[in-house]
């Protein structure tokens, strides 16, 4: 058995059943090794989008998801991806093909220091050395990307590696490190303290993060906030934790979000951050949410609390495990006046838009959208203009929403799309991204079609970087530089040249039954929707 | 603010690049640095002493945990510490000032390690606070060339209760 091999092995043993890459002369060993095993090969069209496609999976599996690229180029393309994980707490393993041991160090042919390249964006690297390490390097990083705060392992096979007889193959049972034993269980007497904050509190609120979802806890969620009448507000990466329509639901924090969620979050006495980060876009200003309020942060990772604000309760653990614990808490109230106080604010405080009747209103589109996709649907934001109408409009009900609330890399949906579209073939699953965020990922049209992975796509088309647009409009008093996507293709045609049937909607009209042929069938469908180029988010 | 973290770390290549780096992209400062081998040949201590704002501290010293090949991670105030530095310093001399170097080497305890007819390489193993002394004492004649170690510490003493 060799090193490639010995890869193979493995993955079979962490029951992967997906690895999207990219060949080249330094991974081929281990593309030669593959072809015996069950696994399923996705040819993605740049290594990038390997990344995104194993982060979509990833989400949707809750285990690791899996890429292979080769050395040099391909695994410096595929760093945007990792980062994207890595700032998103998505866990991955990356392998990455080598040049011969002799020769790292030289400079030769398609050679990259790549373990020293993603430092700064993967939970941990390996360079293997020795072949007989593969067993317990891959066994290390699988738990490493999946537990604590979860995250991207990048291990770099140099190809003689991968060649070397291995003499003895043994799985190990169990991982022992002695740097690496991340905190499960919340601390007993943080969690009382916990109780008694709840206990006095007239106004508590949840702000929910991606580490609701990470740590699979949106159930636990539920029940909690169900059980002790406590409204819930989410981080962008928290949508879908709760239902949106769930009477303690109170829609997304931060810049983007419901001014009536930032109201509640502000107003509340008892604040508990649960897997979030505190980070820009959610938290302006952390001062806030620390003065007159009693702030509790709940993170599997120590480092997290205290570093965007200082929290008066920190509790360290697993999501999941602590809010398990708080369901066995005494502390009771119904909450009935600050629940009516924020029901009140949530029907005041919607803004209103004014829709150009000439073109799709994404606000109007999107909830009809929400209303004919199927109740467990899967749908994938891009970045820009699309991301926070998608956050804002799209109702969840038993869906999973995805998007890169972290690092904000266009170009993710439609590859993560395909990622989940794998995961859960009987899902449908839905990429809403706009005509600049497509034009980064068209290529994956071929890998839909190649792998035949029925992914829905929606573009819509304004025919401007409109995120940018819209920031330059209000910052820069319209002066308008490097936003204009003219000479962007014909999508009909562009369909037409993958043989993916295409729908084009201009204005409101009609919408209804476009969406119903569109969602109608298990197929690959881009739908162009025309909107406003002057429309904007904050109204 | 400063503060002193005594970091136990695998032994292992990339390591000190790893934690070097964590303190650059974080804009952490490093006052100094020293690294070296344990009496566990697997494990390295690096001695780092670093400043800046409580929050940064705190957070200097939770992000050295989060990195996996950290495994211990001891932080200590200067006064609760035991720390020392090695100095070499090369000094330009004549026959006019080699009686003051001599006065001043005496006074601070430090030793003459190597000499020629104009040169002389004066050795000091001492707290970082009397290195400063001593070069600020030199500063009068001419330096040549100055090489320093980095902080070294250990926590002070203690009997178990």
């Amino acid at each position: 058995m060799r090193g490639a091999d010995a890869i193979v092995k493995c993955l079979e043993e962490e029951q992967v059943t997906t690895v999207f890459g990219y060949p080249g002369v330094a991974i081929c060993p281990f593309y030669n090794s593959i072809l015996k095993s069950d696994i399923q090969r996705v040819l993605i069209r740049t290594e990038q989008n390997a990344a995104h496609a194993a982060s979509g999976m990833a989400r949707i599996t809750n285990r690791p998801g899996v890429c292979a690229v080769t050395s040099g180029p391909g695994a410096t393309n595929v760093i945007t991806g990792v980062a994207t994980a890595h700032a998103d707490s998505i866990p991955m393993i990356i392998i990455t093909g080598q040049v011969n041991s002799e020769l790292i160090g030289r400079d030769v042919f398609q050679e990259a220091d790549i373990t020293g390249a993603v430092e700064s964006f993967v939970k941990y690297s390996y360079l293997v050395k020795n072949v007989e390490d593969i067993p317990r390097i891959f066994k290390e990083a699988f738990h490493i990307a999946n537990t604590g705060r979860k995250g991207p392992v990048l291990i770099d096979v140099p190809i003689d590696v991968q060649n070397a007889e291995i003499k003895k193959f043994s799985y190990p049972k169990e991982v022992n490190l002695r740097t690496y034993k991340p905190t499960v269980k919340g601390n007993v007497p943080q969690i009382r303290r916990v109780a008694m904050a709840l206990e006095t509190s007239a106004k508590p609120i949840i702000c929910a993060g991606g580490g609701v979802l990470t740590a699979d806890a949106g159930k636990e969620l539920r029940e909690f906030a169900e059980k002790y009448n406590i409204p819930v507000v989410s981080t962008m990466m928290g949508i879908s934790a709760m239902p949106t329509e769930h009477p303690l639901y109170f829609g997304m924090v931060g810049n983007n979000g419901k001014p009536y969620a930032n109201k509640a979050m502000n107003e509340s006495d008892v604040l508990l951050m649960i897997g979030a980060r505190v980070a820009d876009r959610a938290v302006s200003q952390p001062g806030l949410i620390t003065q007159n309020k009693t702030l509790v942060h709940i993170d599997v990772d120590p480092a997290e609390i205290g570093k965007n604000a200082g929290a008066s309760i920190p509790l360290v653990g697993d999501v999941k495990s602590i809010l398990q614990d708080f369901m066995g808490m005494p502390f009771g109230g119904s909450h009935r006046r600050w629940l009516e106080q924020l029901s009140f604010y949530r029907k005041t405080m919607e803004p209103k838009r004014t829709p150009n009747p000439a073109y799709v209103d994404p606000a109007a589109f999107i909830g009809m959208l929400s209303e004919k996709m199927a109740e467990d649907a899967v749908y994938v934001a891009d970045v820009g203009q699309n991301q926070i109408w998608s956050c804002t409009y799209h109702i969840v009900k038993k869906g999973r929403f995805m998007t890169t609330g972290g690092m904000g890399t266009m170009g993710y949906s439609i590859p993560a799309a395909i990622g989940a579209k794998l995961a859960a073939p009987d899902r449908q699953v839905i990429a809403v991204c706009g005509d600049g965020s497509f034009q980064m990922s068209m290529m994956e049209l071929a890998t839909m079609c190649q792998h035949h992975v029925p992914v829905k796509i929606i573009v819509l088309k304004n025919q401007v970087l409109g995120m940018v647009r819209e920031y330059q409009h209000y910052t820069y008093s319209d002066n308008y530089s490097m936003i204009d996507l003219a000479g962007s293709p014909d999508l009909s045609k562009l369909s037409a040249a993958y043989d993916i049937p295409f729908l084009r909607l201009e204005n409101m009209d009609g919408c209804e039954e476009t969406l119903d042929r569109f969602l109608e069938k298990d197929e690959s469908m881009i739908l162009e929707c025309l909107i406003d180029p002057m429309d904007l988010v904050v109204v | 603010m400063k503060r002193i973290y005594s970091v136990l770390v695998e032994n292992r290549s990339g390591v000190l690049s790893k934690v070097a780096g964590l303190f650059a992209r974080r804009s952490y400062n490093i006052d100094s640095l020293a690294v070296g081998e344990t009496d566990d040949a697997t494990v390295s201590c690096m001695t780092i002493v670093s400043s800046g704002d409580q929050r940064t501290l705190e957070q200097i010293e939770k992000q050295l945990n989060k990195k996996l090949d950290v495994i211990k991670v001891k932080t200590f105030e200067e006064s609760a510490s035991l720390s020392r530095e090695l100095m070499l310093i090369k000094v330009k001399y004549n026959l006019g000032n080699r009686r003051e170097l001599i006065d001043i080497c005496q006074m601070m305890k430090a030793e003459i390690v190597d000499m020629s007819k104009s040169q002389m390489i004066i050795q000091l193993c001492d707290t970082p606070d009397r290195i400063q002394v001593l070069i600020a004492m030199l500063r009068t004649v001419s330096i040549v060339e100055v090489a320093r170690t980095g902080t070294l510490a250990l926590a002070k003493c203690v009997d178990a209760e």
